[in-house]
Parts: structure tokens; C-alpha cells; sequence
């Protein structure tokens, strides 16, 4: 089967290095042992094949793409072919002459993430001593020069009651939008799941705040606020279904219809071999789950499926071990059972922050060598 | 005058054949006459302006004048306007 749809999004996932250490972050738990980064020409290449396709979104982001020095020059082609350019960042690394030379290179916009509202949690739940100060530092010059900026929190159990003074911090710089979204639970956030899962009740007086707070700032700000799945009856429309907007590359030049589908056990293709134009329409990798021939009961005779596609392949191979199943979220799911334990188990409230695995490139070879046959 | 939004860019896209829009991290593709009404919302042109230009390129277009005041107010509902000198109520659109 082929696709004449034209990927809308293309992510580039400059490399998996950062000074931060989040223990939720969406990189692989083996990332110790990807090392070899896509060279600029070939970053200019995918870029320009993917545009041709119809590609208008461009990110960045890994890692920390400011690691990329590359990165003003990544920022200048992508603009010159015509995307709209996103800068997804955790800022450290920036300073004002760095942020006024990539405006210089055309970047349409800057997302800068938070771990939290205040200093202390901040810095402890990104393992850095530094990072507050100087992300409150770099909102406020990304403002000055007059960019349009995203703050993102990632959310979860030792961060959410501090919904109200986020968005405080929020309004205090500026944002024009705000991302509130909760962890979802893939790489190393997955293993953290039992510290991060957040509690009913939490959760619900974190959506009344959201909501207050929307009434109040009306369309100065928006807030996005995104709930863990696991609460849900429904999954979400993963990707907007397999291989329909989606185009992920990730920093060694493997292309995947989302970040997380590396964990599946598909032959995923190489933009060192292949061309944008037949990793998209050709592959057997982005070809794998498009349509819906693939699914398997509850899925296959269901009438919802057109809204959810079976939710999301990574979190059913993830938690089922089949990724053609359906999302465990969905409570049709004969696995859905999983989903009320982990929820039933959250609401104790019992869960330490120093029990967090950091993310990092040590804890990673640790788990790369605690892994039988990797 | 209407004026899109500093953060939203708009842009013909062959591949889709038509206009969209782009902004942090999203995308809405416009429908012909979105298109035609949106790309004439420079800053330098006021309602009126719009409205005779697209009424004499589109002469058999019925109730053009109406159907532009309601397009306009509600890309205002959306945020895709600045703020300034420009439908300050919400769902009314007579400023120019
Ligand atoms: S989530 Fe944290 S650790 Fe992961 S890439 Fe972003 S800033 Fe770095
Ligand atoms: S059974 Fe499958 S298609 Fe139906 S709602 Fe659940 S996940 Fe979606």
C-alpha cells in the first residue's frame, strides 16, 4: 500500500545529547548506545526531500538541538525552503547573541521547557543547579526579540499542585501559549511511571485551575492542558493515525512515524539509504499500520475506529506485547484491566521523588547492560 | 485594518493546493475564499477595501459582503488578528 497524502510535520531530532537529566523525557532508554549524528548536508537533504513531499512544520529538537552548532545554518535552509521553523529547547546552552543569530537565520518561534515553578523542584527534577535561573533569563530575551514563545511544563504527581503558580510564571514572561501536559508514559518516563502517574484527585483540581485560569487571561494566553491517557475511556488519536502527518527523524538518520516507535520491532528505514519520498510512500515501516487491515478484535469491528485508529502502537506493543492490539487505554481492550491497576495503585500518594531514574547517558549504559542480549 | 497575527504566517503550499496557515507548531489549511480573504489582510487594507476587491474579481459571488464580516469575525474568535484598532468586541466586525 502507498500514501499520495503529504507528511505534514517533520521533526528533526538533532541529537540525544543534553545537560539535562529529565527523569519523563521521550528519548530511548538505549540511547547510550546510538552515537553516530546525521551530518548537516545530510539534515539539508532530508529537509529539502521532505518539503518537496509537502512538509510545512519543520522542528527541532532531541536532546538539546542547541548542542548542534550547526544548528543557525539547520535553521536558515529550512526557513529558505519555506517551513515554518520551531525551536523546541530546554534553553540551556542559549544566551542572547545565540538567539538573535538564529532570528537572523528566519526561526518562526521558540518553545522553551520548564521542569517547574520554582527553583528548587526545577533544578532538582532536571539534575541541573543552573537551569531556573537561566530559563527565566532566556523567556524573557526570546520575548525581547520579539519571537513568538511556547512554555512547556511537563506535568505529573510532584509538579502538579503547582498548576496555578506555572501559569503565574507563564504570564509573568510573556508566553503566548502554554503546554500543561501531563507525562506520557514512553522511554524513560514509562520507567518512572509508578513516581509520575498522578492521582484523581490531583488531576482534577489541576484541570479546575486550567480552566479558571482560561476564563481569566482569555486570548492573551493560551492553555493547553494535556490529561494523562491513563485516565481516559478512549485513546488518542495517536499521530493522528500511522504515517498520515507525521515524520519523525531521529538524530542517527532512522525515520519513524513518531518518536517513540523505535521501541517496536519493525525494520524502520535510514535516510543514509533511502529517500524521503520512499520512506514515506514505499517503506514497509510507514506502510505497516496505515489503513486498517491490521487490526485485530476489538478494533476490527469497531465503529470508532475512523476517530482513534486503535489509539497508539507503541503503548499496545508497550504494555501488551502486540503492537497491532488495541491500546490498553481503551476500555474495550481486553488489557484495559492493566490501566485500572496502575490508576488504582497511584492514589495512595505514595511515591518518592529520589526514587526517579534520572535520565542520562550513564543510566542509560547501566540499563543497556542490565538488558540480556543488548 | 486587519492584520494577521505577527506569530501566524500565511503561505500558498502547492502540495495542498491552497492556503494555509502556520503558527507555533500547528497548521490550519484554508479553504479557497479563507484564502482570498485572508491573504488581502496585510495591515494596509480595511474591510471595505477587501470587500470591493473581492467583490469585483468575484462578481457572482452572492452576499459577499456578508459572508467576508463573518469570516473575519470569526478568525478574530480564533486569534488570528492583532489585537490593536481591530474588532475590539467580540463576534463584531464594522471597524476598518
Ligand atoms: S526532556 Fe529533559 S532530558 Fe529530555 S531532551 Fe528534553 S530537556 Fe533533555
Ligand atoms: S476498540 Fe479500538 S477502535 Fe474501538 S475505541 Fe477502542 S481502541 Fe478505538
Amino acid at each position: 500500500m502507498t500514501d499520495s497524502r503529504p507528511p505534514l510535520w517533520l521533526l528533526a531530532e538533532l541529537t540525544y545529547r543534553c545537560p539535562l537529566q529529565c527523569p519523563y523525557c521521550s528519548n530511548p532508554l538505549d540511547m547510550a548506545g546510538i552515537d553516530a549524528e546525521l551530518d548537516t548536508e545530510s539534515w539539508c537533504r532530508v529537509m529539502a526531500e521532505a518539503r518537496r513531499l509537502g512538509a510545512a512544520q519543520l522542528g527541532f529538537s532531541g536532546g538539546e538541538p542547541l548542542l548542534r552548532p550547526d544548528l543557525e545554518t539547520l535553521v536558515a535552509e529550512g526557513r529558505r525552503l519555506g517551513y515554518y521553523t520551531n525551536l523546541i529547547t530546554s534553553a540551556v546552552g542559549m544566551n542572547s547573541a545565540r538567539v538573535a543569530a538564529l532570528r537572523e537565520a528566519g526561526l518562526d518561534h521558540i518553545q522553551i521547557s520548564f521542569q517547574a515553578s520554582s527553583a528548587e523542584l526545577n533544578n532538582a527534577l532536571a539534575g541541573s543547579d543552573k537551569a531556573f535561573a537561566q530559563k527565566c533569563a532566556m523567556a524573557a530575551e526570546v520575548k525581547r526579540q520579539g519571537y513568538p514563545m511556547v512554555l512547556n511544563f511537563v506535568i505529573h504527581r510532584h509538579n502538579i499542585d503547582q498548576l496555578a503558580q506555572m501559569l503565574e510564571l507563564a504570564t509573568a514572561l510573556q508566553a503566548d501559549y502554554v503546554e500543561l501536559a501531563n507525562a506520557q508514559f514512553y522511554g524513560w518516563a514509562l520507567h518512572n511511571r509508578e513516581q509520575l502517574l498522578p492521582s484523581r484527585a490531583q488531576l482534577q483540581r489541576a484541570e479546575a485551575t486550567a480552566r479558571a485560569y482560561r476564563e481569566k487571561l482569555g486570548k492573551k494566553m493560551q492553555i493547553i492542558f494535556v490529561v494523562p491517557d491513563y485516565y481516559e475511556k478512549r485513546p488518542k488519536a495517536c499521530m493522528n493515525g500511522w504515517g498520515s502527518i507525521f515524520l519523525t527523524i531521529a538524530p542517527d538518520g532512522t525515520a519513524l512515524p513518531c518518536h517513540s516507535a523505535a521501541v517496536l520491532p519493525i525494520d524502520f528505514p535510514n535516510v543514509k539509504q533511502h529517500s524521503i519520498e520512499y520512506i514515506w510512500q514505499h517503506s514497509p515501516g510507514f506502510n505497516h499500520f496505515r489503513g486498517n487491515q491490521w487490526m485485530r478484535e476489538p478494533c476490527r469491528s469497531c465503529p470508532e475506529q475512523a476517530q482513534d485508529f486503535g489509539g497508539c502502537r507503541c503503548q499496545a506493543y508497550l504494555l501488551t506485547g502486540e503492537a497491532a492490539n488495541a491500546d490498553p487505554v481503551c476500555d474495550k481492550s481486553p488489557h484495559h484491566r492493566q490501566i485500572v491497576d496502575i490508576i488504582a495503585a497511584s492514589q495512595s500518594g505514595q511515591s518518592c521523588r529520589h526514587d526517579l531514574l534520572l535520565r542520562n547517558m550513564r543510566n542509560s549504559r547501566a540499563l543497556l547492560r542490565g538488558r540480556p542480549g543488548s | 485594518m486587519p492584520a494577521i497575527r505577527r506569530q501566524f504566517r500565511l503561505q500558498w503550499e502547492d502540495a495542498q493546493n491552497c492556503f494555509v496557515l502556520l503558527y507555533p507548531e500547528g497548521m490550519v489549511k484554508l479553504n479557497d475564499s479563507a484564502g482570498e480573504i485572508l491573504s488581502r489582510c496585510d495591515g494596509h487594507s480595511n474591510v471595505g477595501a477587501i470587500v470591493e476587491e473581492l467583490a469585483r474579481r468575484f462578481p457572482e459571488a452572492e452576499n459577499i459582503e456578508a459572508d467576508i464580516h463573518e469570516f473575519l469575525a470569526d478568525a478574530y474568535d480564533r486569534g488570528w488578528f492583532e489585537e490593536k484598532g481591530w474588532c475590539e468586541e467580540k463576534g463584531r466586525c464594522e471597524h476598518d
